[in-house]
């Protein structure tokens, strides 16, 4: 049998992003908001990473993902805004409806207003491709972070880690405590991709090496991982043949990046930014489908989980808007910003004209003393000096309404 | 001695280096502090020599409770040297559900002025409450 639900806003996915928007779209006057959850708790990724770091630009304090993720779960439930666990949202149309299924059974939802929080998964091995056959004992690094943190279970005894993102850093300081040897991170990048302080905190503290410019070209071992063979890169990151090197262990970890997870968002017809991987969004973080917004990791990935939350009261907001049928019809076509130098992806792509916008940028390259030019109808409205740029760390730069009320074209470049 | 830091403060970076003596106890006595461009950065770099800190983050075993463990942290940071000596205690420790977020489950911990609190809330499963 299937039941029948209606909301005037869904919030599909219970980590920090959809706790936020389910909250904000509650006490902007939406007054049936839905949550739902495919895992067994709300909080999302935050479950899983109990070190701190959380909560410095909101709080001001370091939290850890538990403490961040529960002050929101609260505040939910002091609002009384219904969520469903164990709920999985199979599809998606472009009329809002949501086919959801649980233990009770399947369950058809229809919305006002839908707003995406399915944050994002993994790249795993099959992604990035490397020779050898299929041994037990390579993990995607999240994975083991769950099996660590929430279940009890231990992994291995010596580990190389691959890719030096913050969540594989973070992992190697977390398995040296648990008694695990790190034998080494490698990273292909010249650079390493994760933040200074997870570098300094997580990795030297530790003596754990970091090979930069070096990548794993072969994983051995038949049945369990015995040893990975690493070999340093060339600048077209391609192995230099001669400069291999096999370091033995009996686990590998891979934390190559993160990919928003958009198939609900691509069934419903939301137009994709090749560059974000997430959903083309505007200044109301409204996609390309009326009345479904997006916001935290399943539109890009973010860095911080501040950020996240502040991203998501917003798609909450107008979300309840929409619902409420009170949404501004926008007097002009949206502008739609232009890339210039150094600029890989902006988010909110769309620029509504005349509505205060926070836009989060990423480069390609790495550099020192750079300025962030945002240039409206030929004219710097905003350069903002960047002391250094790297393509793990967004930019980020508000945009007042007044400057874009009547402008053309938006531009934006990151350059000497 | 001289040590060489890249300060984590803020996206500046700053390359300091740090000039200092230290005695046969281990003592560490800082002469110098170059390259900070802050006085935040300067005062990090110090500390940073004189007497690193860490907060620590763990878990440990949790008995009828919705999850099999429950995450710990110090509620301040503790010397890095005695990071060890802290999860020494912590992999043998176990605490019953129910548990709530804040909770102290060890009070100054190894003296080091610092408790070590629950940053999550397990509620309890088995058993009555
Ligand atoms: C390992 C790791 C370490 C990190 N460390 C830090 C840090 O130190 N400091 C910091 O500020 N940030 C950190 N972050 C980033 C921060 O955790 C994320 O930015 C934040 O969790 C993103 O929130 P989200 O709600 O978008 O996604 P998530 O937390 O991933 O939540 C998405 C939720 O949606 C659910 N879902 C997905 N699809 C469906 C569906 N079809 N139906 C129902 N539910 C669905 C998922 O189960 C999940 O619970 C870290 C991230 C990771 C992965
Ligand atoms: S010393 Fe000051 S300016 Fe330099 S990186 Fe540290 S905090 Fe930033």
């Amino acid at each position: 049998m299937l039941n029948e639900i209606e909301v005037d806003v869904a919030v599909i996915g219970g980590g920090p992003a959809g706790l936020a928007a389910a909250i904000s779209a509650k006490e902007n006057g939406a007054e049936k908001v839905l949550l739902i959850e495919r895992g067994s708790r709300l909080g999302g990724i935050l479950n899983q990473c109990i070190h701190d770091g959380f909560g410095l630009v909101l709080f001001n304090k370091s939290l850890t993902g538990p403490e961040y993720a529960e002050i929101f779960i609260e505040k939910l439930l002091e609002l009384k805004i219904d969520y469903m666990l164990n709920s999985m949202v199979l599809e998606l149309t472009p009329s809002k409806k949501l086919y959801v299924a649980n233990k009770n059974g399947y369950h058809l939802i229809k919305a006002k207003a839908v707003v995406l929080a399915m944050g994002c998964r993994e790249r795993t091995r099959g992604a990035i491709k490397i020779a050898g056959s299929r041994p037990s004992g390579v993990y995607t690094a999240g994975l083991a972070q769950n099996f660590i943190n929430l279940q009890n279970l231990m992994i291995g005894r010596t580990a190389v880690i691959l890719g030096s993102g913050d969540v594989g850093l973070i992992m190697a300081r977390r398995l040296t405590l648990e008694g695990v040897k790190i034998q080494a991170v490698v990273e292909i990048m010249p650079f390493p991709y994760g933040l200074r302080r997870n570098v300094v905190q997580c990795l030297e503290d530790y003596n754990i090496p970091l090979y930069l410019s070096h990548t794993v070209t072969e994983i051995l071992g038949r049945d369990r991982v015995e040893a990975v063979k690493i070999a340093k890169v060339d600048e077209n990151l391609k192995p230099i043949p001669g400069t291999e090197k096999i370091i033995p262990c009996d686990t590998v970890l891979l934390s190559v990046g993160l990919i928003p997870e958009n198939e609900l968002s691509r069934q419903a017809g939301v137009e994709i930014d090749p560059r974000t991987q997430g959903p083309v969004v505007n200044s109301m973080l409204q996609t390309s489908v009326k009345g479904i917004f997006a916001c935290g990791n399943v539109l890009h990935v973010n860095d911080l989980v501040d950020y996240v939350t502040v991203e998501a009261r917003k798609a909450g907001l107008w979300a309840a808007k929409y619902a409420l049928n009170q949404l501004p019809e926008p007097d002009r076509k949206e502008i739609t910003i232009t890339l210039g130098e150094n600029v890989r992806s902006a988010v909110p792509q769309k620029i509504i004209p005349g509505l205060d916008t926070s836009l989060f940028f990423r480069v390609y390259k790495p550099g020192k003393n750079k300025t962030l030019n945002i240039i409206v109808d030929g004219n710097k409205i905003i350069q903002k000096h960047c002391p250094s740029v790297t393509p793990s760390e967004m930019l980020k730069a508000d945009l007042k309404g007044e400057y874009t009320l009547n402008a053309e074209k938006i531009h934006v470049e990151v350059c000497e | 001695m001289n040590k060489k830091l890249v300060c984590i403060l803020c996206p500046q970076g700053c390359p300091i280096s740090v000039d200092y003596t230290e005695n046969e106890l281990g003592t560490v006595n800082v002469i110098s502090v170059e390259g900070a461009k802050c006085a935040r950065g300067e005062f990090w770099a110090r500390e940073e020599v004189e007497n690193p800190v860490r907060t620590v983050t763990s878990s440990i075993r949790v008995v009828n409770g919705d999850l099999p463990l429950l995450s710990v942290r110090t509620d301040k940071p503790i010397p890095k040297k005695r990071i060890f000596d802290v999860m020494n205690i912590i992999k043998n420790l176990q605490v019953n559900a129910p548990v709530k977020r804040g909770e102290i489950i060890v009070e100054n911990i190894l003296d080091l002025g610092a408790n070590l609190i629950a940053t999550r809330t397990v509620k309890r499963v088995n058993g009555e409450e």
